[in-house]
């Protein structure tokens, strides 16, 4: 009898243990997707970009990023902060995201010269962010109602999911494939794949450090096959739960960026 | 003597430019991009431009050269614990005019004395309302000038010598910008851009510089501007009041030889926020006449009402659309038209105006080519604004671009701007 209870017991655990290193694909892109883009409640960093074309020319970005999460998992406001270029310094973007279907996110641009609060139009959430090889999808995360999960491997360290997007037409991918760390949920590598099954596009996770108890890429390069150009993105001075007041993401912060942008 | 002034100032700048700029450019390639001012807690920034343009027909009451300058913006920033001090100016050699001038676009403090209120003071550059280059409850000073010689768009926005007090509640916001004395609009007078003469019948320009009698005196003829405001749900709520001056003569001495500047009262709304995979936005505005209320008075603009309607969405791949309706009313025009002297051209009670803006990125969004169209049914003409801007470098840009005016008459808004058709090309470093 005793035995039996053993046995019963030695299989739950086991179970449990069998769960914990092979999760059903939902649970891994949902903890992929808080890792990447929801650590802490809210958060703050230095971006440096660096743009390389084809011809080998280089173009840099250079901004703070501020970020507070309404829900884990759900909406996000992001303050953008622009140092560089010149031309674009003191810029501020606002985007007050959205994960609920069929509501685009609200976004507005400051223009410091005009002091010009202006409305940004813009709905396709697939085009090149700061004219980088980054999408604005890429920066501020793509819905995971999008596309249907599918795990295709498991290696010794990486999930493999393959994501298919549910509408076709709205998106230039035909899927992608993104590794995940099966110890620390970050995305390691995505690959986009064209209609064609032709990789086209990847971004790759080059350092990863864990700040604040919070595994973080530091580093990522997106390299567009297609056009030969790059994009090496840097992270610095990052920093969680730093109580951002819900008041930063307002018309008052967007004239008169608060401090915690600026520096 | 003045003049000279100027000049040397604009000398001195540009030489002390040429000493720093190479310092920052090396220091740029390093971690930080510190400058000479790394010591102190100073930002400095600004921008070196060459811009240039012609007419493209002749007008014989005007040069041929539109716009030729040399353009030297220092911007400097510091931010301290007590607030932030900004100081912004340009120094620039103007060929056309065969003078050098210093602009100074921004000098003032920014503090936040109290955890709902900031304050800023000194001269700044103020914008509000929702129009895309169509201004209702905006009434901080254009510069119409600038805006059709082929400047930067940024130079449309005079500086106010103003003090702006913002309360932020958790029901609403308000806005109050205290102008102690009347900033008016950098407007057309003939100077640079010929115009219609309603006095002459005829268009005019250097021949008949416009001579205006302005309230000028502190804190008595000042004016005041506010906005109430409230974010709903991302709807943007205003409502606006304001109480000064036309911001360009709107109306002549009884002897018909000065411009003046009436009183002027303006109350309005505007909403705006997303609509269907866009944005629109609606606003609206009362210009109350205040010194001639009931429309007797032909040497006074009569009040109007002032809507508009507008719709911009992304339309393609890197290109956005934007439309715009505005209306504008003359009120009391029967007084209008049987006050009118004999011979003047009337304007009609109604004046319809439609713009469209198309902007197109390409070439990784280094190179813009956006064109601005308006357009006004009534009055039978339009003004075209196109332009190409690419960035060469994170540095440097090049421009091209043109202001383009047609028209049936030479009395109507855009039509009496005919003979001002100008191409440009600029280049701009920043630093």
């Amino acid at each position: 009898m005793k035995s039996v209870w053993k046995a019963v017991l030695f299989l739950g655990l086991a179970s449990v243990v069998a769960a914990a290193e092979k999760p059903d694909v939902e649970t891994i892109v949902n903890k992929a997707n808080i890792v990447a883009y929801y650590q802490g409640k809210d958060g703050k960093a230095t971006v440096k970009m660096e743009i390389t074309n084809k011809q080998g020319q280089k173009r840099t970005r250079e901004f703070n990023i501020l970020r507070k999460d309404v829900k884990d998992g759900g909406d996000q406001k992001y303050f953008v902060y622009f140092q560089r270029p010149a031309d674009v310094r003191k810029m501020v973007y606002l985007v007050d995201k959205h994960t609920d279907k069929d509501r685009d996110d609200d976004r507005w641009l400051y223009m410091p010269g005009l002091d010009l609060v202006k409305r940004i139009a813009a709905s396709d959430k697939r085009t090149s962010f700061v004219g980088s090889d980054f999408l604005y999808e890429d920066i501020s995360g793509r819905s995971l109602d999008d596309d249907t999960h599918e795990l295709i491997e498991t290696t010794d360290k990486l999930f493999v999911v393959k994501n298919v997007p549910k509408l076709p037409d709205t998106v230039e991918f035909g899927y992608y494939n993104v590794s995940i760390d099966r110890k620390t949920y970050v995305p390691m590598k995505m690959e986009f794949y064209d209609k064609n099954d032709k990789l086209y596009r990847t971004i790759e996770s080059t350092k990863v450090e864990e700040i604040q108890g919070f595994p973080t890429v530091v580093k990522s390069v997106v390299t567009n096959l297609q056009t030969g150009s790059k994009t090496e993105m840097e992270f610095g001075k990052v920093q969680y739960d730093i109580n951002l007041d819900e008041s930063i993401f307002t018309e008052r912060y967007l004239r008169r960026p608060p401090r915690e942008a600026i520096r | 003597m003045t003049k000279s002034i100027v000049i040397r100032t604009f000398l001195l700048i540009l030489a002390a430019a040429a000493v720093m700029l190479p310092e920052r450019a090396t220091a740029s390639e390093g971690d930080r991009g510190e400058s000479l001012f790394s010591e102190l807690p100073v930002e400095m920034h600004g921008f070196y431009e060459m811009r240039g343009g012609y007419r493209t027909r002749k007008d014989k009451y005007e040069k041929d050269m539109s716009i030729m300058e040399n353009r030297f913006q220092l911007d400097l920033y510091s931010y301290l614990d007590w607030g932030d001090i900004r100081f912004k100016g340009d120094a620039y050699g103007d060929l056309v005019t065969e003078k050098g001038y210093f602009d100074m676009r921004e000098a003032n403090v920014f503090l936040r004395p109290l955890d709902y209120m900031d304050l800023k003071a000194g001269r700044q550059i103020l914008t509000w309302g929702t129009g895309d280059l169509i201004f209702i409850n905006d009434l901080f000073p254009k510069d119409w000038q600038s805006f059709f010689i082929g400047r930067d768009t940024e130079y449309l926005k005079a500086p106010s010598d103003a003090a702006k007090v913002s309360l932020f509640g958790d029901w609403v916001n308000l806005d109050i910008a205290y102008t102690p004395r009347f900033d008016h609009d950098r407007f057309i007078r003939g100077q640079r851009i010929s115009y219609w003469n309603s006095n002459l019948g005829r268009l005019a320009g250097q021949d008949a510089i416009v001579h205006t009698d302005k309230p000028n005196e502190w804190f008595r003829d000042s004016e005041i501007a506010g906005r109430l405001y409230k974010n709903i749900e991302n709807y943007e709520l205003a409502f606006y009041g304001y109480h000064g001056y036309w911001k360009s003569p709107g109306g002549q001495t009884a002897t018909m030889t000065q411009a003046i500047f009436p009183d002027l009262n303006v109350y309005g709304t505007s909403l705006r926020g997303s609509v269907g995979k866009g944005i629109g936005n609606v606003e609206f505005g009362y210009y109350e006449s205040a010194d001639d209320q009931s429309g007797r008075n032909a040497l006074v603009n009569n009040s109007e009402m002032r809507y508009l309607i507008g719709y911009a969405q992304e339309i393609g791949k890197d290109l956005t659309m934007g439309v715009q309706y505005y209306l504008e009313q003359m009120l009391d025009y029967g007084r209008y038209k049987n006050r009118l002297a004999p011979g003047f051209a009337a304007r009609d009670e109604y004046r319809h105006l439609i713009t469209l803006r198309l902007t197109k990125l390409l070439m990784n969004q280094n190179l813009r080519c956006s064109l601005f169209t308006y357009y006004s049914p009534s009055d039978e003409d339009a003004y075209m604004r196109p332009n190409l801007n690419y960035k060469v470098s994170d540095n440097l840009a090049v421009e091209t671009g043109a202001n383009v005016f047609f028209g049936d008459h030479s009395h109507t808004f855009f039509g009496q701007f005919q003979n001002n058709s100008n191409i440009y090309a600029g280049m701009r470093y920043s630093f």
